[in-house]
């Protein structure tokens, strides 16, 4: 059993994006998301500091210090790009204008319910930034993390432990090990790595998975 | 004749006193009125409460007024990053004060307050630690938190150009917070790379209509951010 790379996650994730749509790529393993979209199709990506047609980094020592990402990194801007204010980006979100975001995450459970913003452990520094924005505002949630913790818990949960970020707002899970459907009905299983049995899956996961149905 | 221009950054804050609220444009240094923080910090005022999105990067601008001991409580999104030291420790000690808000409920109660809402209902927040005990509300179907304005004495803020009647233009991803916090404080400084003659800003570019402004005053381009390490104490 050989387990998806994280460049493979980005790839499966950039997939299923289609031509058109307005996009979010969130802060840590999201982002290598940018790098994996099709090139023959027309993707704009946004970022919540007041950028939409967000390009790559740029050549070394053309950075830009007023061009920035989310994550303070710097970026281009793509022909057609607009800038605009907080307000405004945020109201892309909120307003249900971004058709996907992309958010890492520490846990999601059978219902969707998303916790990626803070540990809860006492000496650490809460930051939320606009995580709880995007996670109920993109039309498609979908979230990208090892399917497991370093010590082999699941990060898929009957309910979160970790502070919440947004409630059933998770669209569709990519891990390490499979791409799995948050449904009205609990989850369901897309695809999975070969060499991985439905049963095992579900054991490591320790919630119930429905089969894919094709 | 309206000239809202003024020859130092030590005149625009000269007014700031001890136990003022002030929003600071800027998401991370980008659009960091640096040089106006740099004379806040000259100023003196002490026992500050700070809106920013961040709590300071580096050594430079709001992490320095952290620093210096000047801030009692900071209302952001995002204070801890790889160089907010500042911050951290002072955080760390008990000496400030943070009220942590969700990024687009910043910038909305900033909005609001700008524009005289009394207070919203935003679906942003609903059900974590962050809306404990605000009042919530269903709206077809949907929950909602109520959250209320954040208005501010000052805001000091960033932009590329401006006139004397307090007219900007903003440069890039610079803009971010610039806009809204014009309209949300009673006296909105902005400090601007170039003042340049009435009616050289064509009107359907202007972002910030000089209502909005109380002061403005020039900062040339070199004066850009550098971050400073071992600056710190």
């Amino acid at each position: 059993m050989k387990r998806f790379t994280r460049n493979e996650m980005a790839q499966r994730v950039g997939r299923d994006i289609p031509s058109g749509a307005y996009v979010n790529l969130g802060i840590g393993l999201p982002t290598l998301v940018a790098n994996h979209l099709p090139t023959n199709r027309e993707i704009v990506l946004h970022t919540e500091n007041g950028l939409l047609g967000m390009g790559p980094a740029p050549e070394p020592g053309q950075e830009d210090i007023d061009l920035i990402n989310a994550g303070k990194q710097p970026v281009t801007a793509l022909p057609g790009a607009s800038f605009f204010h907080h307000a405004d980006s945020f109201a892309m979100m909120r307003g249900g204008h971004l058709d996907f975001c992309v958010l890492g995450a520490f846990q999601v459970s059978s219902r969707g319910d998303l916790a990626n913003w803070h540990t809860g452990a006492k000496d650490a520094i809460p930051a939320v930034g606009g995580a709880m924005d995007l996670a109920l505002g993109a039309k498609q949630v979908f979230v990208m993390m090892e399917h497991q913790t370093k010590s082999g818990e699941s990060k898929i949960v009957a309910e979160c432990t970790y502070p919440v970020t947004a409630l059933r707002c998770v669209s569709r899970i990519y891990t390490d090990l499979a791409v799995i459907d948050v449904t009205p009905q609990g989850l369901a299983v897309v695809d999975s790595i070969e060499g991985l049995s439905h049963d095992e899956l579900e054991k490591l996961t320790g919630v119930k998975l429905a089969r894919r149905s094709h | 004749m309206i000239d809202k221009s003024v020859a130092s950054v030590e005149a625009a804050v000269a007014d700031v006193r001890d136990g003022a609220t002030i929003m600071i444009g800027g998401f991370g240094t980008a659009g960091m009125p640096v040089e106006l923080i740099d004379a806040l910090i000259a100023n003196g005022a002490r026992e500050l409460t700070i809106v920013n999105n961040n709590a300071g990067n580096g050594d430079t601008g709001l992490a320095a007024l952290i620093r210096e001991k000047r801030v009692r409580k900071i209302v952001c999104s995002f204070p801890r990053q790889t160089d907010s030291w500042h911050f951290d420790r002072a955080w760390q000690s008990g000496a400030l004060e943070l009220e942590l808000v969700p990024q687009g409920n910043l910038a909305e109660r900033i909005r609001a307050a700008g524009a005289g809402i009394g207070a919203f209902y935003t679906p942003t927040g609903f059900g974590t630690q962050l809306a404990e005990g605000k009042e919530t509300r269903v709206i077809d179907g949907r929950d909602y938190v109520l959250e209320f304005p954040i208005r501010a004495d000052f805001a000091l803020i960033k932009a590329l150009r401006g006139d004397r009647w307090g007219n900007l233009v903003y440069r890039k991803t610079a803009r971010n917070f610039g806009p809204i916090m014009a309209t949300a404080a009673d006296v909105t400084i902005a400090q601007v790379r170039e003042i340049v003659n009435l009616g050289d800003l064509d009107p359907e570019d202007i972002v910030t209509p000089g209502i909005f402004v109380k002061r403005i005053v020039e900062i040339p381009a070199a004066a850009k951010p550098v971050p400073q390490p071992g600056a710190a104490a």
